[in-house]
């Protein structure tokens, strides 16, 4: 008998898939454990969509090697497709269907039996709390319920390993929290889930995190390691707030201090990254020397959006690097 | 001081940019109208020329041949067959490969030089009045001519040639009997070919077709389950349409209507496969309508429901083989107008079942290749 399974819900080794010339996905690998959230990240066109397409079949992979629930993807794409959820961004729904009727088509496709979709369906209904909107028509549901109602469909077959591509797009803050939670409750019963999402504070909910850009993982770990990387806190620099009101100008000002790496707005105080010799008196005192007004300045660890930016840099210039050793590569 | 065309700069501006960038509509809007021109126009010739004719030649003698070399020397018949009995002579009328067909009796020639008049009968498929009454003004003006040629020649007065018209089918002439069985094929593109392109562009704009993808549906599922509720409603209406013809315009049906039905069934099929072949092209439902009514122009202009194919130039009348409202059209006359029965038209029914299975092989893999894996 196997032991407590402990094969990764998900293993890419060296992905590559390329469109004629392009290259879209280039050597991307990471592992998967069962009962992560794995939030995937990157900005719009960086290959998140084509690598779940990769993982869930539909595209085959140009090289490397997949597999999804233990399942090798190139030699049974569909077995894949059996034991996994989906839901897409914009839900997915039949808005001209009823919840009940949402539901049950997608039990269908997934093969439940008669008295089997009935219980799931009620399980779902129940965990979801879609019980008064039953009868209703997917239509007249807002952003949320559609949501719930998705992830409902998605999970009628009880999938250990579910792929959520942009879950929380264009819903409302309450609607999202609640969502999260979902996830944390469902994650809690062993189900892994892969989320892909453009909100900062969603990566740090996650326990494992994957940065993508321009087909290349440049970022793979928890949100604690990442905050950790030494490419993040380079030796002799450390990060600070400034919280000030006139924060524009601070900006400006603090734009002109010699130890100040980089700075940034962040609602109404400055994120910056400066040299360990610049201690925080000097710095109030340079910033108060140019009228800012200084409320407070305090150190900060780096957040998951500082971790992904300091990386987008460091790698945008090894590129420009490699692009003028070699230069035959066309300008992209 | 209010200005009221405030703004009309900047909006002719991006309109005209609008315009540019959608190149796709702007094609169709200025092509669509010069296609229709062209068709109307190079289409139609009101002299109806080289009509299919049969020829029964009992006689076989020298002037039976003379008065056939008429027939061919005119432009109005073009001889597509010979055939040596009644009974293939009529076949190939009811089967609508021919619409004319002459039969020169046994006697012919004997009565001819027996200086007695000669009858020559005239079989015309009635169900295009303009093609019919063509059909019957120049064999009776062939047979005039004829006859004079011979009564000059022989110094003798009588009429020689005595062409007999008979008009088969609709012999009065009916138009509802003639538009309304091609009717049929135009209107079945409607609940076919529209539907199925827009119930699969559809899911295509919210996303729900994406979401199937990762599901274990596969394809060809996804396919036949979409397709068979529009063949069901592609039939109903079929149904729906022949009694009120039937009833309603008063068309007598001569053939049998369980036949007419069971060969609807392949048009239908080529319908459908043409509305998913549009789906795997279009992104929208806008663009989808745009497809679907390129395929509406042929089958009205091409397939010989408005105006008969003998009349179109060669290159449209070439065009009109590619055209499955042409073969379903022969159909339904046929069986509607003509009596036709399984063995006249088995091969307009098997034109459309490879045209149907072609098109659904290109529309799969296009959909494979285009949709799913895009």
């Amino acid at each position: 008998m196997p032991a407590q399974d402990t094969t990764p819900a998900i293993t890419a080794g060296h992905l590559i898939r390329r469109f004629g010339n392009f290259t879209a996905v280039n050597d991307v690998s990471f592992t998967v454990q069962k009962g992560e959230i794995f939030g995937f990240l990157g900005p719009n066109g960086s290959g998140k969509t084509t690598v779940i397409k990769m993982l869930t079949g539909l595209l085959p992979l140009s090289a490397g090697e997949a597999t999804v629930q233990g399942i090798n993807v190139r030699q049974d794409p569909e077995a894949v497709r059996e034991n996994i959820g989906y839901m897409s961004q914009n839900f997915s729904l039949y808005s001209d269907l009823t919840v009940e009727e949402n539901l049950t088509f997608y039990g269908r496709v997934y093969g439940l039996n008669e008295q089997n979709l009935r219980r799931r369906i009620n399980e779902i209904v129940e965990l979801n709390g879609l019980r008064p909107y039953y009868k209703r028509l997917s239509a007249q549901l807002s952003g949320g319920w559609k949501q719930r109602l998705a992830l409902g469909c998605a999970m009628l077959h009880e999938p250990k390993l579910v792929f959520l591509d942009e879950p929380t797009a264009g819903i409302d803050p309450v609607a999202r929290r609640q969502l999260w939670d979902l996830l944390f409750d469902l994650s809690a019963h062993g189900v892994t889930f892969f989320v892909t999402t453009h909100y900062m504070d969603e990566a740090e909910r996650c326990s494992h995190v994957a940065y993508i850009y321009f087909g290349r993982v440049i970022a793979d770990g928890t949100p604690d390691d990442l905050r950790q990387l030494p490419e993040v806190n380079p030796p002799g620099t450390y990060r600070v707030e400034i919280s000030a009101l006139q924060v524009t100008q601070a900006l400006r000002a603090a734009r002109t201090i010699r130890g100040i790496r980089s700075a940034t707005i962040f609602g109404q105080s400055i994120h910056a990254q400066i040299d360990d010799h610049l201690d925080l008196d000097h710095l109030r005192k340079q910033l108060e020397q140019q009228g800012i007004h200084v409320a407070e300045i305090r150190p900060l660890a780096p957040s998951l959006e500082d971790v992904f930016v300091e990386l987008t840099f460091r790698h945008q210039a090894q590129q420009a690097k490699q692009t003028v050793a070699t230069p035959e590569v066309p300008d992209a | 001081m209010l200005n009221p065309f405030r703004g009309f700069g900047a909006v002719f501006y991006k309109e005209t940019l609008h315009v540019r960038r959608d190149f796709a509509t702007l094609f169709f809007s200025l092509i669509i109208p010069l296609l229709q021109m062209f068709l109307l126009g190079y289409g139609i010739d009101t002299n109806i020329r080289e009509i299919n004719t049969v020829v029964y030649n009992a006689d076989g003698r020298r002037e039976s041949r003379e008065l056939l070399e008429r027939f061919k020397n005119s432009d109005t018949f073009r001889i597509y067959r010979y055939v040596r009995n009644d009974r293939d002579l009529n076949e190939a009328i009811i089967s609508g490969k021919c619409r004319v067909g002459v039969k020169i009796p046994v006697d012919y020639s004997d009565k001819l030089l027996h200086q007695m008049p000669a009858q020559v009968l005239i079989l015309i498929d009635g169900s295009d009045s303009s093609v019919a009454g063509q059909a019957i003004n120049v064999s009776t003006a062939i047979g005039l001519d004829e006859s004079l040629r011979r009564a000059l020649a022989t110094s003798d007065s009588a009429f020689a040639v005595d062409m007999r018209p008979k008009v088969l089918f609709n012999p009065d002439s009916r138009s509802p009997n003639f538009f309304l069985p091609g009717l049929t094929a135009v209107l079945l593109l409607n609940v076919t070919t529209f539907l199925t392109a827009f119930s699969i562009v559809r899911e295509k704009e919210r996303g729900t077709l994406e979401q199937l993808f990762v599901t274990p549906v596969r394809p060809m599922g996804l396919l036949l389950g979409k397709l068979l509720p529009y063949l069901g409603i592609g039939f109903f209406e079929l149904l729906m349409i022949v009694t009120a013809m039937r009833f309603l315009f008063q068309v007598p049906i001569h053939g049998n209507v369980f036949l007419l039905a069971f060969l609807s069934l392949p048009y239908i099929f080529v319908s459908l496969s043409l509305g998913i072949l549009i789906s795997s092209k279009a992104t929208s439902q806008a663009h989808a309508m745009q497809l679907a009514f390129l395929t509406i122009l042929p089958s009205i202009f091409f397939s010989g429901y408005i105006f008969p194919r003998e009349t179109m130039p060669k290159f449209f009348y070439f065009i009109s083989y590619f055209v499955p409202a042409t073969y379903f059209i022969n159909i339904t006359r046929g069986i509607i107008l003509r009596g036709a029965g399984w063995v006249h038209l088995w091969t307009d029914a098997l034109a459309l079942f490879v045209m149907g299975s072609l098109l659904l092989i290109i529309a799969a893999r296009r959909f494979h290749d285009k949709v799913i894996t895009a």
